[in-house]
């Protein structure tokens, strides 16, 4: 199993290692409902060290990912970042991905499952362009940091990064490192994502988690794990690949559609005539949030009613650490939403009653 | 850390303590770490018999949902309120305030074919 260049960081902090993606990944040090709250109201430092990061470079750079890439990204500013997806000729998503765009090239964050699939597809769609893809993702090491504190936390060695806006990024030199950090992130909170040099990976730690000796509260961020990342991304209302999108899954019917382009020409992109049809037509299915009633969880797979009809499906689900009941998210029936009917989600052949919300469950303050 | 040697152990990971002419059911710490916080406990069966092998009820934690099984035939006489109040007590001490059900049991002699703290241990580490 692949592991990051965090993971003796990981072992001292009594990390608990689950594999993903082929990972050793952190899932949790203490509680994940502990780290999860510690995200919540001070800050929390995740290793996403396993995502996928693919440096695009070439004179052909830009129509490779005009093509491969839902959203139009030639506009796209050096220091700016955008979130898109990467579709099949039917519209079902291959991945959601982080586009980055420097000044002579471009970078893409995969999710780990799909760094192969997405490396496959990108190479297959070069044909004839001058396009140089580079597997960066062992060279390199990621780490988010996330939640309220974290902003003044970096404000003591940078007056750059805090003034950073939401999906820009800045090159930060500090000492031998360079690090490229973005304020963005997936926990719902403020917060940044820091990409690094893995021989500068133990330096850096210690760096963004040293102490302020003037802090009245004496740690504002501490190590979380997957776990704690899982459940605050639900309770953001953001996607996870696997979950709540898969190659069968369109974005629109994702809720997704900020970051589709239907007026792409310079090129088209692959999946726009099938997501077109879809945007004319209403997709068939639609992402809803759903709050139930007492303290049980649904899982991915539990079936969805609206009154005695099965609508549709949980894609995931937990009890919200911060709002302190169930929540899920799950694709239903389009047409079935305008009624007065309860809805209930199935759990242990037993139904409970549900509250179709919006998305996200949680914002913050 | 090691299992309590004053009890047996299924292969999924319930502990069973005989005592007082009763049977304590929990989990093991194993099991309970696997799990991760604890956030919902469902005893289907609060009273009456049971058979070995037959679930009693349903564990949740943040990130998955098990059932849990009685390894022994005999009559749910007690339910640990306790913990269904509040779950993440199973997290914080499950080899003793964290039990679950006592059984009046009918055949203590099925407690033999379960595994010792040394075995349970020696395949779960």
């Amino acid at each position: 199993m692949q592991r990051t260049p965090f993971y003796k960081f990981h072992s001292q902090h009594g990390a608990r290692f689950v594999d993903f993606a082929g990972w050793e990944m952190p899932i949790m040090y203490r509680s994940i409902i502990e780290e999860h709250r510690q995200v919540r109201t001070a800050g929390g430092l995740f290793d996403v060290s396993h995502m996928g990061r693919l440096k695009i470079s070439g004179r052909d750079a830009r129509r490779l990912l005009e093509r491969t890439l839902t959203r139009r990204i030639s506009d796209m500013k050096q220091g700016a970042c955008r979130y898109s997806l990467v579709c099949n000729e039917q519209g079902g998503v291959l991945d959601d991905v982080l586009v980055y765009r420097f000044e002579y090239h471009w970078l893409l964050v995969v999710n780990a499952s799909n760094r192969e699939k997405i490396l496959a597809h990108l190479h297959a769609h070069v044909g004839d362009w001058a396009v140089k893809i580079e597997d960066q993702t062992l060279s390199t090491a990621m780490v988010a940091l996330q939640g309220p504190r974290v902003m003044d936390q970096i404000a003591r060695f940078s007056t750059e990064v805090p003034n950073l806006r939401r999906y820009s990024f800045c090159i930060k030199k500090l000492l031998a490192l360079e690090m490229t950090i973005s304020r963005t992130g997936y926990t719902g909170e403020d917060g940044v994502e820091v990409i690094l040099p893995s021989l500068m990976a133990g330096m850096a730690i210690k760096l963004l988690l040293r102490e302020d000796p003037d802090s009245q509260n004496s740690v504002s961020i501490q190590p979380a794990g997957l776990g704690a990342r899982d459940t605050l991304r639900m309770e953001a209302g953001m996607p996870l690949y696997g979950h709540e999108l898969d190659e069968a899954t369109d974005p629109i019917s994702a809720g997704l559609l900020f970051a589709v382009s239907l007026d792409k020409d310079d090129p088209t992109f692959i999946g726009q005539e099938a997501l077109k049809k879809i945007a004319q037509d209403g997709p068939a299915r639609r992402l809803i949030g759903l709050k139930l009633d007492g303290r049980r969880t649904a899982r991915q797979g539990a079936s969805v009613y609206i009154g005695d009809s099965h609508v549709g499906n949980v894609t995931s689900g937990c009890l919200s650490p911060t709002l302190g009941f169930p929540i899920v998210m799950a694709y239903i029936e389009a047409d079935r939403l305008d009624t007065d009917a309860t809805a209930s989600v199935e759990i242990s052949s037993k139904r409970v009653d549900a509250q179709v919300t919006a998305l996200p469950f949680y914002k913050r303050p | 850390m090691a299992s309590p040697h004053d009890r047996k152990y299924l292969q999924t990971h319930e502990w069973h303590k005989p005592e007082d002419g009763l049977v304590t059911i929990g989990l093991s710490k194993f099991a309970v770490d696997e799990l991760t916080d604890i956030t919902y406990v469902d005893v289907a069966k609060t009273q009456g018999p049971i058979k070995a092998g037959e679930s009693f009820g349903e564990i949740e934690s943040v990130k998955a949902t098990s059932d849990m099984y009685c390894g022994i035939d005999g009559v749910i006489v007690e339910v640990n309120q306790l913990v269904i109040d509040d779950p993440s007590i199973i997290n914080q001490d499950p080899f003793e305030r964290g039990w679950l059900i006592k059984v009046e049991p009918t055949d203590t002699a099925q407690l033999d074919a379960m595994m010792t703290a040394a075995k349970y241990d020696q395949e779960n580490h």
